[in-house]
């Protein structure tokens, strides 16, 4: 056994340790805190597996934003949180659901086990029409290409949740601003951070979107890592958000599924077919799509984490 | 012409982009100027088909399969997307009563309404239309995120519980979908519904990936027992909201659930699994219709009603089964099922306005309390009324074609016990509708609370057309689109056989509503009481997670073990 492989089990073990303790604990906030830790540490594991896209995304999204969002909800329901806890089954019950579990996972690990090794794939495909879209990675490809019908979908679905998280605000705040308020003077270390890391933060993301193209990176990733940026400065209360009203909020929020959906209706007439790119020209295409998910995806996170309008605009 | 495929999703997302970025106190012009556009799209395609050959298919980006995604329109496809057109315009129609902004200024309640209604329209035609795996589970998210906030609308605390637990326990439904998919992806190396049908066999992984993934969709459509949040969240919506939820979201993964049985795996499945499917359904049946008896409140009748109608779609799963060949069959089991999923959002949408209205010119839905009514809001109640029959199965009406294509299904695979659950499910709707029935003929208590305004007209006919299309569909021509059985064409809808069909279950219902309905304050029997104990134990969160590993667990051992 090398040292690596010793390493790889390590890890392998602290995860599912770390999803035990996850499951085990009594209190939200400690189980969020595992899980944000679950996250970390799977991301490692997907750098293991040698899929770099899958552990940036997993790390910046997976652990990151959905940390952020899910702290932020345990602590507002510290105060219910005991009042939750009526809905609980006597022990037998639970022995019941617990060997239920057990059953479907135990199946679960077994079919996946006894799957085939290699299983079948689509990645030998999927590599050979990038040359004629100018691409490196595939998976670009599959976001953007092959697929580009289900990434348009569900940066829809990105929409539609801030339409559902603005519509719990009350009637008379509509319109108005959420997340933290505007202090006059900062100081202190988070004050700090804010205003040193966001220019690296940014200059990476850019660099992530770029060569999304050919290497690991790509829209989503770099529009977190984005997100993080403004959610810094919104946590350290140097800048309020916009006003959910303000027209270049929404504008910035829709820009990704438009510009994508515009360029697919546009292939009717130019490439001929709903999402086809025109010949020669799929990969300034991309970049340009790319470059507006990015967008929207670095206005739609920190929308989500900060939650509903609760003042009006001053 | 495939484009129109294109279109028919491009329109209504294009509607909802625009709508939320120019917002303003408009926001429903959009929305009403989406509505024609999109119903001419879906008529167009229905058109087409019965004109082509086989399904229309569109490849998108030129892409095809297993690498690309396409978009199928087939005959259920067509039916279904009729079916919402008509029914969005009509909610819509509806809508204009109580979205429209009364300030010149955005407000929150219309805002998201339409652009909701229009990105919900948008999911549901990919749900339809779309011919891959993971396209349908990006639609059911979308579908999930458009109906979430529906519910809460009115923003009070309750109804954001309902919303919370809905979003929560349809998550839990899209994790067991997604793993299912990541499995037949691992074991075929594709998601395409054609071809996964003709890679997939029955081993081990595919059989546990099926099971998990028709869980997942049941939890999703609220099938007995997974139901814990439907009931608060469709009677807590507004009433236009609760007529989408109702009429047409929870077709949504039912319709996946079609696609995967029929036509992703029919021959994985085997005979032991689809009698388990039935029997869940049978159980919605019998157990919800009871429970809508035991009901005070009008939309909480009406939101056990569409749990128990839930069941009467998934009923056909073992009518479907053919024996011979060990195969799912798209026959005149399908069919039936189909007609009743369309009949029943045609008559639940114009259902749940009327309760709505009712709600409005009373100022509660207490149906003890309904008494003068019919002279209150005479259309409304007259709209209730209808919408009820629609339900039970006048001789002209879809659920009639359908109960009709069941029971013949059931006659010929010989399984004469899914017959007498439809039976009983026929007395059982006959008798809640007749407790309505009964209180709203009372004479009035009390004087109306005063202040509320007048039930706009466009309401009124709105609800009333969508109950007479559902009255009406057993007498629309299908042959072009479904396979229906020849001699259905000539069934004597104004038969006597027909309307004694009608009436007897209605004659059985008078004593069964008034034995287990609740009246008053009289003590009620004790089945009653075990029955309300029973519900109130489902709808909490630890049976309910804990009926889902249970479904999950029995599908697959029926899958092992009963082929």
């Amino acid at each position: 056994m090398t040292i690596i492989e010793a390493l790889d089990i390590g890890l392998a073990f602290l995860v599912l340790g770390v999803a035990g303790w996850t499951i085990a604990a009594h209190e939200a906030f400690t189980a969020v805190i595992g899980y944000v830790v679950y996250g970390l540490l799977l991301a490692l594991v997907w750098v293991r597996l040698f899929a770099l896209d899958v552990a940036l995304t997993e790390a910046a999204i997976g652990s990151g934003v959905t940390g952020v969002l899910l702290i932020s909800a345990a602590v507002r329901l510290r105060a219910s949180e005991a009042e939750m806890m009526h809905e609980r089954l006597g022990i037998a019950p639970r022995l019941v659901a617990a060997a239920l579990c057990l059953v479907a996972a135990a199946a679960l690990a077994a079919v996946v086990l006894d799957m085939p090794d290699p299983g079948a794939t689509l990645a030998p495909q999927a590599r050979q029409p990038l040359a004629e879209l100018g691409l490196g990675n595939a998976i670009t490809a599959v976001l953007i290409a092959y697929r580009a019908f289900d990434t348009m979908l569900e940066k829809v679905v990105l929409v539609l949740a801030v339409i559902g998280v603005w519509s719990l605000s009350t009637d008379a705040n509509w319109g108005g601003l959420a997340g933290p308020t505007r202090l006059e003077r900062t100081e202190g270390p988070l004050a700090f951070l804010a205003q040193l890391l966001p220019p690296l933060g940014i200059i990476v993301a850019l660099h992530i979107v770029w060569v999304g193209a050919n290497e690991p990176g790509g829209a989503f990733q770099g529009g977190a890592l984005l997100s993080a940026m403004a959610l810094i400065v919104l946590m350290a209360r140097l800048r309020e958000a916009p006003a959910i009203g303000r027209r270049w909020l929404r504008v910035a929020l829709i820009s990704g599924p438009v510009v994508f959906l515009a360029i697919g209706l546009l292939g009717f007439a130019l490439a001929g077919g709903f999402l086809a790119y025109p010949l020669g020209f799929a990969k300034p295409v991309i970049v340009f799509i790319e470059v507006f998910m990015t967008l929207s995806v670095a206005a739609t996170l920190p929308m989500l984490v900060i939650g509903p309008p609760d003042r009006r605009p001053s | 012409m495939t484009s129109l495929l294109v279109w028919s999703l491009a329109v209504p997302i294009g509607g909802a982009l625009l709508a939320f970025v120019v917002g303003g106190r408009r926001v429903h012009w959009f929305a009403l100027a989406t509505l024609p556009i999109g119903l001419a799209i879906a008529i167009a395609i229905a058109a087409a088909l019965s004109r082509s050959s086989g399904p229309l298919l569109y490849l998108i980006g030129g892409w095809s399969p297993p690498l690309g995604v396409a978009l199928r329109a087939d005959w259920l496809s067509a039916i279904m997307m009729v079916i919402t057109a008509v029914v969005i315009c009509g909610i819509a129609a509806f809508a204009c009563g109580d979205f429209i902004s009364p300030r010149p200024a955005e407000a929150r309640r219309p805002f998201a309404f339409w652009i909701l209604l229009l990105a919900l329209w948008s999911a549901l035609n990919l749900v339809f239309l779309s011919g891959d795996l993971f396209t349908l589970y990006v639609a059911l998210e979308l579908l999930v995120f458009s109906a979430v906030p529906l519910v809460c609308l009115d923003g009070r605390a309750e109804t954001l519980r309902a919303a919370l637990r809905y979003l929560l326990f349809a998550l839990l439904g899209s994790v067991l979908y997604l793993v299912g998919t990541g499995l037949l992806y691992g074991a075929c190396g594709t998601l395409d519904i054609d071809l996964l049908a003709a890679c997939l066999r029955p081993e081990p992984v595919t059989l546990v990936a099926a099971s998990l993934m028709t869980a997942g969709l049941l939890a999703k459509t609220a099938l007995f027992p997974l139901y814990l949040w439907l009931p608060a969240a469709h009677a807590g919506a507004p009433p236009a909201a609760s007529a989408v939820l109702s009429a047409l979201v929870v077709k949504g993964s039912f319709f996946v659930a079609v696609r995967l049985w029929f036509f992703v795996m029919p021959a994985l499945p085997g005979e032991a699994a689809t009698q388990v499917m039935s029997a869940l359904a049978a159980a919605a049946i019998v157990f919800a219709s009871l429970l809508a008896l035991r009901q005070d409140r009008l939309k909480l009748l009406v939101a056990y009603s569409t749990l128990a109608q839930i069941g009467y779609i998934f009923l056909m799963f073992a009518l479907a089964f053919d024996e011979g060949s060990g195969r799912m069959v798209q026959g005149s089991a399908l069919v039936g099922g189909m007609m009743q999923a369309i009949s029943h959002a045609t008559a639940k949408a114009g259902m749940f306005m009327a309760a709505g209205m009712i709600y409005a010119s009373l100022g509660h839905d207490r149906i003890s309390e309904l008494g003068g009514i019919a002279r209150a809001a005479p259309l409304a109640a007259l709209t209730f009324l209808l919408a009820g029959l629609a339900l039970i199965g006048p001789p002209s009406s879809g659920v009639y074609l359908a109960k009709t294509l069941l029971l013949r299904a059931a006659d010929n695979t010989g399984q004469w016990w899914w017959a007498g659950v439809l039976q009983v499910g026929g007395v059982l709707t006959s008798a809640y509708l007749i407790l309505v029935v009964a209180h709203a003929l009372a004479p009035m208590r009390r004087a109306p609370t005063p202040g509320h305004a007048a039930i706009p007209r466009l309401q009124q006919a709105a609800a009333l057309a969508l109950v007479l299309c559902s009255l009406v569909l057993g007498l629309v021509p299908w042959q072009p689109w479904l396979p229906l059985p020849v001699a259905m064409s000539g069934h004597g809808p104004l038969g006597l056989a027909a309307l004694w069909s009608m009436l007897w279950p209605i004659l059985i219902g008078v004593p069964v509503a008034y034995l287990l309905g609740r009246r008053g304050n009289r003590r009620p029997w004790r089945v009653a009481l075990w029955l309300e104990d029973a519900d109130r134990l489902l709808r909490q969160w630890p049976t309910a997670g804990a009926s889902l590993v249970a479904v999950a667990v029995a599908l697959a051992a029926a899958m092992f073990f009963g082929r």
